[in-house]
């Protein structure tokens, strides 16, 4: 993702360009054309570009399969759409008793409208911690039901998507309190406080997620009393909120050393204690700083999600994948399935990584306004 | 604050007293938190009699591992097992940093092409990588390579001796001895001699001014050590040839598809982060940079290697680093498609003697200790490319 520093120098590397003698098609054709090697390249990527232009065509299009089942696909050499269409509710809800998938169908449109609100700037206030309060309320509670006359469904029949957006947002979600504690604490004064914290990240950070995942899953019933049971979908959980903390901590600690000492001073000097000078002048300074990276993380982290189909959850990735094995279209749509789920994870993620550079252009604006000059 | 009150409460007002206690409360939730759970496992794993302690490493394995660089057969301890694990994990990250480091640098580069369709087409790159999770890559790669090569069986021959098949990539091999490995070492000597001499040259040049060839120098320095260890040690070439047989193929060196798979699925997504990075990196470079460069008579080429990229390495080492080290990490994500690094040899051995808590600590610190060196040698590198400032 484009940081606001590669924005402004990219800007400078397009004024390093010649000046534009002439603009349109004899100007465009000097930057297509101009050398001898200019030509070759444009001339290979155009060959290129057609060349995959055309196979993606012939492929999705001319030479798919439309109609008929698993046999009409097997001897079809293009993309299998009927495989795609008796799948689709299964890739995407699990094991999710069919005639109650409208709950986690409006669980994910709840969950996407309250993510949109909280994107536009305009709603940026108290209301949205209510907003996230109660979303996820409502939406544990049409899940699970138990309630207004709605069947139970326990977690080990949740799956599909809704289940990897909750790994994810609910990581973020109770990851960033974590974060934020353990950032202050790392740069806390008290040494034994401080070491602590920077045991704990460093661990978390030296480790990959796939044996955080692991522990969780093997060793977490372990160390829990007797007859204590954790669900399963939880100790995955937890284990993606440890992760998540140790991450978004160094992201914060980075803001936290990018607020002015004279901030510090000046809360002092006020008299506020430490942690009224945090919570309300250096704290909210700092979260600023690190939006956008936060956002970059988190994109990461919804990504990650997909690693707990190692340890036999069904998020979106392993009901993709449990489609593919079905007996009746085993090997047959392999391709298919793992291009559809890529296409899904690569629209969620641009969409994410384009309001992230939204944002950055837009915190940079706020504070260009009250810098002098420009 | 004096402490003038006999009430003990107003000592809370004191920032010492304060610091103090803080500290005495984080350590003793953190130790009695700690004790409570040590208790909880001891108790559990009595009641379960499961063993604890390291003893078992020493017993006999008793699984079979599909590839492995040191010698390794199932009756093998579990020690040399993990051994077998910890190396296949370094060696996919080893090729799969420097396949990324190659990729990314030349991408990196293109996407800053003056060229707007090799820069689109570097952006289409990146963002197709960037956007979709590894794990599914991961398994792309290897449903496609298992998909598009034929069954062992009626496995291509795209030159004679090498075997293309969906059981991997068969080429013939050496019959390796200890002869050989002194060869290696003395060709790795060479590699390292050849930096030192160019190097020594590179300063005289800087301190003479005079411009002299250097390559056959360091062509010599590189070729020598290999040369002599080969004249002394007299290794034995028998070619190990792979030969077909009714269901597999026996001998040779093979590439297995896991092996592939992982390293191009952790190559290419590494390649994307490191494009982004390189480009940022040269982005940072100031243009007065390249208008002095192109007045001293410097070509484009020349610029880039001899002005700008060393000076972007500063902006690019410290991304790069956390760059290599999630590559690392990422080699965990073998056990998804069952290539046999640290993970899943410890996953086996966990299953097989039921020490769990063994297991997860041994993967745990070499995971640990290997990131703590990659960024040990990554700061020294980078504190000698750091711009020296008065």
């Amino acid at each position: 993702m484009a940081t606001v520093a590669e924005m402004d120098a990219l800007n400078v590397a397009r004024e390093t360009l010649p000046p534009p003698r002439h603009r349109g098609f004899s100007a465009s054709l000097k930057r297509y054309f101009g050398t001898p090697l200019n030509a070759l390249i444009t001339l290979v990527c155009l060959w290129l570009m057609v060349r995959l232009a055309t196979a993606a065509w012939g492929w999705l299009v001319t030479r798919a399969v439309v109609e008929g089942g698993p046999q009409a696909c097997k001897g079809g050499s293009g993309a299998c759409w009927p495989f795609l269409a008796a799948k689709l509710r299964f890739m995407i809800f699990g094991f999710y008793p069919y005639d109650e998938h409208w709950r986690p169908a409006l669980a994910l449109v709840l969950f996407l409208a309250a993510i949109i609100v909280s994107m536009m700037p305009r709603f940026w206030g108290r209301g949205l911690v209510w907003l996230w309060i109660a979303v996820p309320l409502i939406c544990g509670v049409l899940m699970y039901g138990g309630v207004f006359g709605l069947p139970v469904v326990t977690t080990t029949n949740w799956g599909g998507l809704p289940l990897s957006f909750m790994l994810s947002f609910v990581g973020l979600a109770l990851g960033f309190p974590l974060g934020v504690v353990l950032a202050l604490a790392r740069s806390s004064k008290l040494p034994a406080i401080q070491v602590i914290a920077i045991i704990f990240i460093e661990v978390v950070r030296g480790v990959p997620l796939v044996s955080i995942l692991f522990m969780a899953s093997v060793m977490l019933p372990l160390f829990m009393p007797d007859g204590l049971t954790v669900d399963k979908l939880l100790r995955a959980q937890i284990a993606i909120i440890i992760f998540a903390g140790a991450y978004i901590a160094e992201t914060v600690r980075g803001g936290l050393q990018a607020v002015p000492k004279g901030q510090h001073e000046a809360a002092a000097a006020l008299g506020l204690g430490y942690w009224l000078a945090m919570r309300k002048i250096i704290l909210p300074q700092a979260l600023k700083i690190v939006i956008p990276p936060l956002v970059n993380i988190f994109i990461g982290f919804f990504q990650d999600t997909t690693l707990v189909t190692i340890i036999g959850l069904l998020d979106f990735l392993d009901t993709v994948r449990a489609s593919l094995r079905d007996p009746n279209w085993q090997g047959i749509a392999v391709i298919e399935g793992y291009v559809f789920a890529a296409l899904v994870y690569a629209v969620f993620s641009y969409a994410m990584g384009s309001y992230s550079r939204f944002l950055e252009r837009r915190l940079k604006t706020d504070h260009e306004r009250s810098a002098p000059g420009g | 604050m004096a402490s003038s009150s006999s009430n003990p409460l107003r000592l809370l007002n004191d920032l010492r007293v304060r610091a103090v206690l803080y500290q005495v409360v984080a350590v003793a939730l953190v130790v009695g938190v700690g004790l409570y759970l040590f208790g909880n496992v001891s108790r559990k794993l009595a009641e379960q009699n499961i063993a604890t302690g390291f003893a078992y490493l020493d017993r006999p394995a008793g699984f079979v591992i599909s590839q492995s660089f040191i010698a390794y057969e199932s009756g093998n301890s579990y020690a040399r097992a993990l051994l077998v694990g910890i190396l296949n994990t370094i060696f996919v990250s080893v090729f799969a940093v420097i396949l990324a480091t190659t990729l990314g640098l030349i991408v990196g580069i293109a996407r800053l092409s003056r060229n707007p369709m090799l820069s689109l087409l570097a952006k289409l790159y990146v963002e197709a990588l960037r956007n979709v999770p590894l794990l599914l890559y991961l398994f792309l790669w290897y449903a496609l390579i298992v998909a598009v090569f034929p069954p062992v069986r009626e496995a291509w021959q795209p030159i004679p001796e090498v075997f293309v098949s969906n059981g991997g990539l068969i080429v013939p091999s050496l019959r390796w001895s200890p002869a050989h490995s002194g060869v290696l070492l003395a060709a790795l000597a060479g590699v390292v001699l050849a930096f030192v001499v160019a190097g020594r040259l590179r300063r005289q040049r800087v301190a003479t001014g005079i411009e002299r060839p250097a390559w056959p120098f360091v062509l010599l320095a590189l070729l020598l050590p290999p040369l002599l260890a080969t004249l002394l040690l007299q290794p034995d070439l028998v070619v190990n040839w792979p030969e077909k047989g009714r269901f597999r193929i026996t001998g040779g060196v093979q590439v297995t598809p896991e092996f592939t798979a992982l390293l191009v699925g952790l190559g290419l997504s590494s390649s994307a982060g490191i494009a982004e990075i390189v480009r940022a990196g040269i982005l940072s470079v100031g243009r007065g940079q390249w208008e002095a460069s192109r007045s001293v008579g410097l070509r484009d080429g020349q610029t880039m290697r001899l002005v700008v990229l060393p000076q972007a390495l500063r902006v690019i080492v410290p991304p790069l680093t956390s760059s290599y080290l999630s590559t690392f990490k990422n080699s965990s994500l073998a056990i998804a498609i069952g290539y046999p690094d640290l993970v899943m040899v410890s996953n086996t051995t966990m299953n097989q003697t039921g020490q769990a808590i063994e297991g997860i600590a041994i993967f745990m610190l070499v995971y640990l200790g290997m990131s703590i060196s990659i960024s040990l040698f990554m700061n020294w590198y980078n504190a000698r490319v750091a711009l020296v400032e008065r």
